[in-house]
């Protein structure tokens, strides 16, 4: 009797602890439906066709937009992922396929450890190694650190997409007599590839909305984008700048553009999610 | 003769492959060896003037050259403990939820959700910090904290609504999503074998959960933390637009501060001379130092929990 009494009682205490871990969700999904519904409903009150389309306006004039940087971020994205996906697929590639114990668990380290490395830190490394010696804010200098951010994540999920595809795989492109490289090329990448793009999207996400490392790279540009030697402006440094401002005018401007940045970067997860769900089945 | 041909041409064609392959995988490595130089050359100037008293002084004077560490570690360390105290309890209950307790339908949905949350950018976190919830915080919650528990040193001081407190906050938004899905997928690899031995010998499943699944994916969950930490400990924009900025040692909560991060985010521009520029790479250097310090024993700790278990096998 008295062990069934004792069953009711942690019976009772598992429901209440069950109870309280779905709380702990609901938490979080109304914090950030509280984050998005902010950013939704004071960023369209003040979206317009020009807001996308005409460039910034000093103070005091009303109007203007964002296109430049729109136009920045876009570049920049663009610039870190033609520096970062080579080196991480490649890096990746690496670690799962040819890497000794040692060799892969040095590397491995180094890349988590990087990984680990706060962005702003990147940031400060690339304003040392190209904004001080070309003695000038560059796209170059912010493209850099965006892909310093994003190589170990690229490197990372690519190993471990590469190491889901089975063995037997491998063994059978290999008894065929092929080479490994046209094996790992052409049967393994191919047969990770929806786990190395998602890695890749998602990494390409994450920097889209990157601010720190910006802030003594890219620097901003109030006269568009001049090339990759010349500062260039990014919509998440325009949101840090407007926020922080003491103009309303900035303010609601800050909030459109945090409108489209949430836009971007949840279109891509949402669009890779949706993806590389069909591609499960 | 042309099958010879054609395994000598793929064995040349491997080393070629596996060369660059390795390339690519030291370029990581001299990454970071090569931020670690760097930044020790441009920090120079001040550690070379300040020596060890950078970590322990509470100046931070450009007009006199006088530069030190303390009020920003502090602010670092605090607001990260703050936002972990707030956001480990959270975390672990939604992954155990999200990978044992939902019904099949809302695992996906609500995963989803999760995810979407890390994937918000810090900077957009920091403006609804700055607009919406800081707004909150010095009002009700400070101001009815300060009445009730106002005995506590921790809970002094006049509500500025910006402030360890709301620094603490948003760090745990930004840390729950990742603690919740790196140690859902930890606790989502425990074999199904576990949980039904712990059901078959009659125990209730919060005692399946806290006996037999969180003890066997504990490497994980510790490595989830940790990972958390690391990203609290650096996270920038978000924390520099809600902590006030202010350049303090002030064990009140309340009190507006500084991180690491945050002092470099918001002087790093402005900043002129040699030593002014030297010290806040210095703190970067710092900044540097405890995150490494912190994925070290990350990793240690998921190794020798892993190897435990290896050899266990």
């Amino acid at each position: 009797m008295k062990i069934y009494d004792g069953y009711i009682a942690r019976r009772q205490l598992s429901r209440v602890m069950l109870v309280l871990c779905g709380c702990a969700t609901g938490i979080v999904i109304i914090v950030l439906v509280l984050i998005l519904g902010y950013t939704l409903v004071n960023g369209i009150s003040y979206l317009s066709l020009d807001f996308i389309t005409q460039p910034a306006k000093p103070v005091g004039e009303a109007g203007g937009g964002m296109r430049d940087d729109i136009y920045g971020t876009f570049i920049l994205v663009g610039l870190a992922s033609v520096i970062a996906l080579p080196v991480g697929l490649m890096a990746g590639i690496f670690l799962a396929e040819f890497a000794g114990p040692k060799a892969a668990a040095a590397i491995r380290f180094a890349a988590d450890i990087l990984a680990g490395v706060p962005s702003i830190i990147v940031g400060v490394f690339a304003y040392a190694i190209l904004v001080r010696p070309m003695h000038t804010y560059s796209a170059l200098s912010a493209g850099v650190a965006l892909a310093i951010i994003m190589i170990p994540v690229v490197a990372r999920t690519a190993e471990e997409s590469l190491r889901l595809v089975p063995n037997s795989q491998r063994e059978a492109a290999l008894a065929l007599g092929i080479s490994r490289w046209r094996m790992t090329l052409g049967v393994i990448v191919p047969g990770a590839v929806t786990g190395i793009v998602t890695g890749v999207m998602l990494a390409v996400a994450r920097i889209a909305g990157e601010t720190a490392p910006l802030i003594f790279t890219a620097l901003g540009s109030a006269f568009g984008v001049q090339g990759l030697a010349e500062p260039i402006g990014a919509l998440p440094l325009q949101i840090y700048r407007y926020a922080l401002s003491p103009y309303s005018d900035w303010q609601k401007q800050a909030w459109a553009a945090a409108f489209l940045l949430v836009f971007l970067v949840l279109g891509i997860n949402i669009i890779v999610r949706l993806v590389s769900g069909r591609k499960n089945m | 003769m042309s099958d010879n041909k054609a395994v000598s041409r793929a064995r040349i064609g491997d080393k070629i492959f596996l060369r660059l392959t390795l390339l690519f995988g030291l370029l990581i490595v001299a990454i970071l060896i090569g931020l670690l130089i760097t930044l020790n050359i441009d920090a120079w100037p001040a550690i070379q003037k300040f020596g060890v008293s950078f970590l322990t002084s509470t100046e931070w004077d450009p007009v006199k050259d006088e530069f030190g560490a303390l009020p920003a570690i502090y602010g670092t360390l605090l607001s990260s403990l703050i936002g972990l105290i707030i956001a480990v309890p959270i975390s672990l209950g939604s992954a155990i939820f999200l990978s044992e307790l939902a019904p099949q339908w809302m695992r996906k949905p609500c995963s989803f959700l999760v995810e979407m949350l890390a994937a918000i950018p810090s900077v957009i976190i920091g403006l609804w910090g700055l607009y919406v919830m800081v707004p909150f915080i010095r009002n009700p919650v400070e101001t009815w904290l300060g009445s009730d528990l106002g005995f506590l040193p921790l809970f002094q001081g006049p509500p500025f609504g910006v402030g360890f407190l709301s620094a603490g906050i948003i760090l745990a938004i930004m840390v729950i999503p990742i603690i919740t899905a790196v140690s859902r997928e930890a606790v989502r690899a425990v074999p199904l074998t576990q949980r039904e031995a712990m059901l078959a010998l009659g125990a209730t499943r919060w005692e399946m959960i806290t006996r037999s699944v969180l003890p066997y994916c504990r490497s994980g969950l510790v490595g989830a933390v940790i990972l958390g930490l690391g990203r609290a400990l650096g996270e920038t924009m978000a924390v520099t637009m809600v902590i006030g900025n202010a350049y303090a040692l002030s064990p009140s909560l309340f009190s507006p501060g500084a991180t690491i991060a945050s002092k470099v985010a918001s002087e790093f521009n402005e900043a002129s001379g040699d030593l002014y520029i030297g010290s806040l790479i210095e703190l970067a250097l710092v900044l540097f130092a405890i995150t490494l310090l912190v994925n070290i024993i990350a990793r240690l700790l998921v190794w020798g929990t892993v190897s435990v278990r290896g050899t266990g096998e």
